[in-house]
């Protein structure tokens, strides 16, 4: 038997089976027209935002120039000052994530249908975690400064009311997916209503929540970070100041300090991931 | 009721009873343990963020309140018996409000074309060079753990007031988030078309072309939209720090408390932000539903 195929059986194949060496027309014009009207939308958001070279070209002179001063990091005189603001972030997103998964995890059953088969209910609550998510977190800091006053505090309230939306519609989608079959057995046992949601419910959930509010308290130590620029605590504070003040020495500390707390966080709730799958 | 249920004998019953004893005290022990550590946890992060629910307690009328000031208007009627009034600024919002979705799509491209072009320089099964990986891999970690809004504070003072520094912002922001994506979607390919090519005597470009680019394009467009998506929510607080957009208007209006003004804007944030969701989800549909 030949090993190749000749020319005749080339063209015999691309013959038979033409849409396998050239796509279909139609699917053509539609991703050629999708990649111009994409381009068309990207030039004139260059046009709109005026996007000036000359002014962008004096820009990254600028930040090169920024770069050069950056080095050496170094703390200045305020170096506890720091990890003290440092520390206090880690607490803001430590205790955010978990007040707002506390909510989270009431809210998330009224929001399941398989637990509360209750149309308004459940309606009211997703609309509520979906205005909440709208938010974004720097406005909840700001509303909560008006309420509990400038530091830390505000910015506990602020992580906790906007990942309560997000937390709330990832733990009612986990309760929803989980196996019927659990609830039945404790039903079939002459367990009440109670007795289903903890022993039917919450050791399925469990272990998906608890990676959920990891993960959070994870992404929660970046978000964090920045709060502090609106006045809600933690190390955000004194980095919008240094950059305001061009103190880029310190700048480039700070963003260090952050770059190693949140690298910090990320193995520490990496291993404790790991763990729980282990066990669990 | 007739009882279908077998009874053993005490004899057999108590070594079993035993035996869930013990397994059952080792858990609640684990548990206890579990709940003392996150208590001292609690306890040391409420301490040095100095938490006082005393305060929230005395003040939580105010969080009502503000919600009930924010919608009225400065008649002291609600916001909806006069939308006229309530929207009097409805031209310029909508303007600066296209402005940040502009700046979120401008910035997601960006972002996107470069994750695009090192995505194929940090996938372990294309990048054959183990330093390139190393060097791309961690300044794309550099580029999404610092926030973007450092990036456009500092951009800001670099390129001056306005929606450029946010793109900008944006656009790293991006390219660092993307690009891990883009590379762990290159890592999960199918790897007998490259293999085909390679057979063929083909170059880089031309395996990434034929081979991988097929395989990868659609999950490339779902999380560049995705992206889009969470961008367009960033862009409205930029303008906090005078990155552009309607951020700008925004924070002006709650620090100097025109209250309705903050819940119109908001009300046309979060109606964008549906909106533009609802939208990318059926054009992701689309996308996962097209045979490739």
């Amino acid at each position: 038997m030949k090993a190749g195929l000749s020319i005749a059986d080339c063209e015999r194949l691309v013959a038979s089976y033409p849409y396998a060496f050239r796509p279909s027309f139609r699917r053509r014009v539609a991703l050629t027209a999708g990649v111009a009207v994409g381009f068309g939308a990207f030039c004139f958001g260059v046009l709109r935002l005026d996007f000036d070279f000359g002014r962008l070209g004096s820009g990254f002179r600028q930040l090169a120039w920024f770069l050069e001063l950056m080095v050496p990091p170094s703390p200045g005189q305020h170096l506890t000052v720091y990890l003290y603001a440092m520390g206090e972030t880690l607490a803001i997103a430590f205790l955010g994530t978990l007040l707002a998964s506390a909510f989270a995890f009431v809210a998330g059953f009224c929001a399941a249908r398989n637990v509360l088969p209750i149309w308004i209910a459940r309606f009211s609550t997703r609309r509520l975690f979906d205005a909440i998510r709208g938010i974004d977190m720097l406005v909840w800091a700001l509303i909560w400064i008006n309420v509990v006053g400038l530091g830390p505090f505000a910015g506990v309230l602020a992580i906790a009311t906007s990942d309560f939306g997000a937390l709330g519609k990832l733990f009612s989608e986990a309760i929803e997916t989980i196996d019927e079959r659990q609830i039945d057995g404790v039903r079939a046992a002459g367990g009440g209503r109670i007795s289903e949601i903890r022993f039917g419910v919450v050791p399925q959930v469990l272990p998906i929540v608890a990676g959920q509010i990891l993960y959070f308290i994870e992404s929660n130590t970046r978000s964090a970070t920045i709060i502090g620029i609106v006045g809600a605590g933690g190390i955000g504070l004194h980095l919008a100041e240094q950059i305001r003040t061009l103190e880029w020495r310190q700048v480039s500390f700070i963003v260090l300090l952050i770059l190693g707390a949140v690298a910090a966080i990320d193995f520490v709730s990496s291993r404790l991931r790991a763990g729980m799958t282990i066990s669990g | 009721m007739v009882k279908l249920v077998a009874v053993l004998p005490d004899r057999q019953v108590a070594p079993l009873l035993r035996v869930y004893g013990a397994a059952v005290r080792t858990r609640r022990l684990r548990g206890a343990a579990a709940v003392a550590v996150a208590a001292i946890c609690i306890a040391v992060a409420a301490w040095s963020a100095g938490i006082e629910p005393s305060r929230l307690f005395e003040h939580v009328g105010r969080f009502t309140s503000y919600f009930d000031r924010l919608l009225r208007l400065d008649s002291g009627a609600r916001v909806w018996t006069g939308p006229a009034e309530w929207l009097w600024g409805w031209r310029r919002w909508l303007r600066l409000l296209g402005d940040t979705v502009l700046m979120a799509y401008v910035g997601t491209c960006l972002g996107a074309v470069g994750a695009f072009l090192l995505s194929f320089f940090a996938a372990e099964n294309l990048a054959r060079s183990g330093w390139s990986r190393f060097l791309v891999r961690r300044s794309l970690e550099f580029c999404r753990t610092v926030p973007d809004l450092v990036f456009a504070l500092v951009f800001v003072v670099a390129f001056g007031l306005g929606p450029v520094p946010g793109v900008l912002a944006i656009a790293i922001h991006s390219l660092g988030s993307l690009g891990k994506q883009f590379f762990e979607v290159v890592e999960n390919i199918e790897m007998a078309p490259v293999a085909g090519l390679e057979a063929t005597g083909a170059g880089f470009a031309a395996i990434v072309r034929f081979a991988v680019l097929p395989q990868v394009l659609p999950g490339f467009a779902s999380y560049a939209l995705l992206r889009f998506e969470i961008n367009v929510r960033g862009a409205t607080v930029l303008g906090f720090v005078g990155a552009g957009g309607v951020g700008q208007d925004l924070i002006e209006a709650i620090r100097k408390f025109y209250y309705s003004d903050v819940s119109a804007i908001l009300l046309m944030i979060i109606a964008t932000v549906v909106l533009l969701d609802v939208t990318t989800e059926r054009l992701r549909r689309t996308l996962s539903e097209t045979p490739q």
